[in-house]
C-alpha cells in the first residue's frame, strides 16, 4: 500500500511536510511502516484543495486533509478498509462524494501528457519513476534510432514550443543539427517568470527524470553532449529535485560517459537565473548563463549558429521537453492524433484567479475557454458574473464572454488578440478593474524591461504614465489614442519578444473593454471599485455611533467630528474630508457598525 | 553610503569562493549567489572585492547587481517578508494586503524597520496560486491572505 501526500509549493504552504510526518509517526507507532510507504509526490494539480492524500492501489483521493487527520486515515481507511467520507471530494452539483480522481469535473476532461508522473512517483526515487517507463525513450533512441530519425519522429509529432511562441521543435532540433561541431550544447529553458504560472515548476518538482531524459534525447540527436538548465533561483525545490535526479542519473549509468554501452557520452549541470524576466528570451538567457546582463541580440545569428559560448546551442522549455521521452515511446502518430489541426498534443495551464477550482490543468489542444473555466475550473467563485480571462501573462491580452467558445491553440488566440504563452490562465470577475489590469502588467513590463532598447525601455514608460492618468481620473480621450499609437510603434520597433509583445496586454483591454476605458477618462469612476483615487469614503451619519475609533485610526487626519447626533444615539456622528483622504481604508477595517463606505 | 570594513574572514570567504569557481569572470552571477547566500546582501565594497578576484571591472559587477531583482544591495530584515505580486495574488487582492503592511510596519517596499526586524519586497508569484493571495516570511508561507491577518501573522515574529 502506498500513501502519496503532495509535496507540491502549495500543498507545502498549507502543512503536507507535518502530514507526511504524522503518517510516519503513526504508521510506526502501530508497527506497519513496512506495509505502507508514504511518499511526497510532485504535485497532484488540485491546488484549491490541497492539501491531497492519495491512498494506492484503491486510488481514493482526499482533500484538504489536516495534520491532525491523519490517524483517522490510518485508524479507517489503512487498517480497517473503510474510506474516511468527509475527507472525500465532495462533488458541488450532486453533493455527493467522490473518491476517484477520475471522476471528478476538474479531471475528467483532462489528458495528463507532459505532467503523466507528477502526483504518482516519488520524484526523488529514479526506480519508481523507470517503472512507470522514464528512460525507456533514451534506451530506444540509442540502440534503434540515428540521430535523424529521432528529429523526424519529434517533428512529425507536431509538438511546438510550449515557451509560448509555438516553433516547432523537430525542425528546431534540424536546424542545429546542421551546425554540427565539437561543442554543443542542449540548454532547457527552466527561467519561468510568467507572473501565475508555475508549471515549469510543477514540471521539475513532480517528474525532473522526465526532462533529464529528454535533454539526452536531444544532445543524443542534435550531436551535443552538454547539457544545461537555466532554473530561477527563486524555486529552491525544483531545484535539489533536479540536483538529486542528475545526480541518480549518472549513479545508473544514464547520464555521463558512454551511456547504455551506445558510446554517446551526455552530462547536464545547472546554471541559476537570477530573477530577470527577460532571461526567458533565448538570446538573453544564454548572455545571463555567460555571466553578463541577460540583454536579449538581434537573431539572426540563432543561438542553433551561434549560441553559449558561441557554439550551436538548441534551447527548449521544460514542458516542451517534458513531452519528448512520450513521443518517442508511443510513436508521433499518436502525439499528433491528439489537439487540433496545427496544434498537436496537450496544454499545461495554471488555472488561477478568481475561480473554484485552482490549479494545474491539462488539457488536449483545441479544449475551448468554456470549458476550461466552467467545467475543470468550477465556474467563478462566489457565484459572481465572468468578466474576462487572461492567458499568456504580460504578452498576452485579455479574452472575454464572446471569446469562451474559442479553442485553445496557438493561432485561435493570437487571431483573438492574445496568446498562447507559457500557460498563465488567470480568471477574472466583475471585481477587477481591467484598466488596473493592464496597468499592472505594464508596470511589470517597465520593471523587467532591460532597458537596451527604447520602444520598450521608454515607450512601455510613456504608456504606463498614461494608464496611471487615466486610473487616477486625470485621462482625456486623446490619451486612449496616444496609447493605441505608442502600441503599435512598440509593437514594430522592439528588439526582442518581451517589448514586441508588451502593449497587447494594453490592446486587447482597449479592444474589449472600451466603455471601461471611456467610462474611467469621461464618468471618472471605476466601476469595479478598484482604481482608488476615483474612490470616495463615506459616513452613513445615520450608522455612525460616534465612537470616534475611525478617527483614531485614520493616518490622514481627515476624519472629524459633525454636530449631527442620529436618533438613538448619543454621540455626534463623523465625517470624512474628500480632499485630505488617501483612501487608505483604514476607517472602513476598524468601524464595528459598517457605517462607511466606498462609492 | 557609509563605507563598511569588511572583516578578514569574510574578505577570505568571498576569495575561497570566487577560486572555487576558477577565478572565472564567466561565473561572476554563481558566485555572487553564493556570497549573498551567505551575507544577506550585496554592499558595494563586496562587489568590488569581487571584481578584483574575477579580474573585471567592478562596473560589469554592479550592472549585474542592479540588473537582477534577486540580487540586493540592502541587507534584509531579520524577517524579511515577501509579498507576491503575481496575476494571481492581484486578482485576488494582494495589493490591499501589501497597503495594510505598508501601514503596520511603516516602511515602504524596499526599506527595512528602524529595529532591522522586518523588511518588505514584493516577488512575482511563488507558484501557490491555489492560496492567493500568499506572503512569505523568511521561508514560511501564509496562504489565503487578507489585511486583517496581516496583525496576527506580524504577532509571530513580535
Amino acid at each position: 500500500m502506498h500513501v502519496l501526500v503532495c509535496g507540491g509549493t502549495g500543498c507545502q504552504a498549507s502543512a503536507s511536510a507535518q502530514i507526511i510526518e504524522n503518517f510516519q509517526r503513526i504508521l510506526a507507532e502501530k508497527g506497519l511502516q513496512n506495509e505502507v510507504q508514504v511518499v511526497r509526490t510532485g504535485c497532484f494539480g488540485f491546488c484549491e484543495k490541497g492539501p491531497i492524500v492519495k491512498i494506492m492501489p484503491d486510488n481514493t483521493f482526499y482533500t484538504q486533509v489536516k495534520p491532525e487527520d491523519v490517524e483517522k486515515i490510518i485508524n479507517e481507511h489503512i487498517i480497517k478498509g473503510r474510506k474516511v467520507t468527509d475527507l472525500l471530494y465532495l462533488d458541488p452539483e450532486n453533493k455527493e462524494h467522490v473518491s476517484d480522481s477520475k471522476h471528478m469535473g476538474f479531471y475528467r476532461k483532462q489528458l495528463r501528457i507532459a505532467l503523466r508522473n507528477c502526483g504518482f512517483i516519488n520524484p526523488e526515487n529514479i526506480d519508481e519513476c523507470i517503472s512507470r517507463g522514464g528512460y525507456e525513450a533514451l534506451g530506444k533512441c540509442l540502440s534503434e534510432m540515428t540521430p535523424q530519425q529521432v528529429i523526424d519522429e519529434v517533428t512529425k509529432s507536431g509538438l511546438r514550443g510550449r515557451g509560448g511562441a509555438g516553433f516547432p521543435t523537430g525542425v528546431k532540433w534540424g536546424l542545429c543539427a546542421k551546425n554540427k561541431c565539437d561543442e554543443m550544447y542542449v540548454i532547457c529553458n527552466a527561467d519561468e517568470g510568467d507572473p501565475g504560472a508555475f508549471m515549469d515548476r510543477s514540471i521539475m518538482e513532480g517528474d525532473p527524470h522526465s526532462i533529464v531524459e529528454a535533454m539526452a534525447i536531444c544532445g543524443y540527436a542534435i550531436g551535443a553532449t552538454h547539457g544545461l538548465v537555466y532554473i530561477r533561483a527563486e524555486y529552491p525545490l525544483a531545484i535539489h529535485r533536479l540536483q538529486v535526479a542528475i545526480a541518480q542519473a549518472r549513479e545508473y549509468g544514464l547520464l555521463g560517459k558512454d551511456i547504455l554501452g551506445s558510446g554517446f557520452d551526455f552530462d547536464i549541470e545547472l546554471r541559476y537565473g537570477a530573477g530577470a524576466f527577460v532571461c526567458g528570451e533565448e538570446t538573453a538567457l544564454i548572455h545571463s548563463m555567460e555571466g553578463m546582463r541577460g540583454e536579449p541580440t538581434l537573431k539572426p545569428p540563432f543561438p542553433a549558429v551561434h549560441g553559449y559560448k558561441g557554439q550551436p546551442s538548441n534551447v527548449n522549455n521544460v514542458e516542451t521537453f517534458a513531452n519528448v521521452p512520450i513521443i518517442i515511446t508511443k510513436g508521433a502518430d499518436w502525439f499528433a492524433s491528439i489537439g487540433s489541426e496545427k496544434s498537436k498534443g496537450t496544454k499545461v495551464f495554471a488555472l488561477a484567479g478568481q475561480i473554484n477550482n485552482v490549479g494545474l490543468i491539462e488539457v488536449p489542444m483545441g479544449t475551448t475557454l468554456r470549458d476550461i473555466i466552467y467545467e475543470i475550473g468550477g465556474g467563478i467563485k462566489g457565484g459572481r458574473k465572468f468578466k474576462a480571462v487572461q492567458t499568456g501573462g504580460p504578452s498576452g491580452g485579455c479574452l472575454t464572454e464572446k471569446h469562451l467558445d474559442t479553442p485553445i491553440d496557438y493561432e485561435s488566440l493570437a487571431a483573438a488578440g492574445s496568446m498562447m504563452g507559457s500557460g498563465g490562465m488567470v480568471v477574472m470577475d466583475d471585481t477587477s478593474c481591467m484598466v488596473a489590469i493592464a496597468k499592472f502588467y505594464l508596470e511589470f513590463t517597465c520593471e523587467e524591461s532591460c532597458g537596451k532598447c527604447s520602444p520598450c525601455r521608454i515607450g512601455n514608460k510613456r504608456m504606463l504614465e498614461i494608464l496611471t492618468k487615466i486610473t487616477e481620473g486625470r485621462g482625456t480621450m486623446d490619451d486612449l489614442q496616444e496609447l493605441r499609437n505608442l502600441a503599435a510603434v512598440i509593437k514594430d520597433t522592439a528588439l526582442c519578444g518581451l517589448g514586441q509583445t508588451s502593449p497587447n496586454p494594453v490592446l486587447s483591454t482597449l479592444d474589449n473593454f472600451w466603455d471601461e476605458y471611456v467610462e474611467h477618462v469621461v464618468d471618472k469612476k471605476c466601476r469595479a471599485g478598484v482604481c482608488k483615487k476615483l474612490m470616495r469614503y463615506e459616513i452613513d451619519k445615520e450608522k455612525c455611533i460616534g465612537c470616534g475609533a475611525c478617527k483614531k485610526n485614520c493616518p490622514a487626519e481627515a476624519i472629524s467630528k459633525t454636530d449631527y447626533i442620529a436618533p438613538g444615539h448619543k454621540l455626534p456622528s463623523m465625517m470624512i474630508d474628500p480632499s485630505k483622504c488617501i483612501k487608505c481604508g483604514a476607517c472602513i477595517s476598524t468601524c464595528k457598525f459598517g457605517a462607511i463606505s466606498v462609492k | 553610503m557609509a563605507v563598511i570594513k569588511l572583516s578578514e574572514a569574510k574578505v577570505n570567504f568571498i576569495k575561497e569562493v570566487c577560486k572555487s569557481y576558477g577565478n572565472k569572470p564567466g561565473e561572476v552571477i554563481n558566485v555572487l549567489h553564493k556570497v549573498q547566500g551567505e551575507y544577506g546582501y550585496l554592499p558595494a565594497e563586496v562587489q568590488e572585492l569581487v571584481a578584483k578576484e574575477l579580474g573585471i571591472p567592478v562596473s560589469r559587477v554592479y550592472g549585474i547587481v542592479s540588473f537582477y531583482s534577486f540580487f540586493t544591495m540592502t541587507p534584509k530584515g531579520e524577517h524579511p517578508i515577501s509579498v507576491c505580486l503575481g496575476t494571481a495574488c492581484y486578482v485576488r487582492g494582494a495589493e490591499k494586503v501589501l497597503d495594510e503592511l505598508k501601514r503596520q510596519l511603516g516602511i515602504n517596499v524596499g526599506e527595512v524597520t528602524p529595529d532591522g526586524k522586518f523588511s518588505l519586497t514584493c516577488l512575482r508569484c511563488v507558484g501557490a496560486c491555489g492560496l492567493a493571495p500568499v506572503i512569505e516570511v523568511g521561508d514560511k508561507v501564509y496562504g489565503r491572505m487578507t489585511p486583517d491577518r496581516v496583525k496576527d501573522v506580524l504577532a509571530e515574529y513580535k
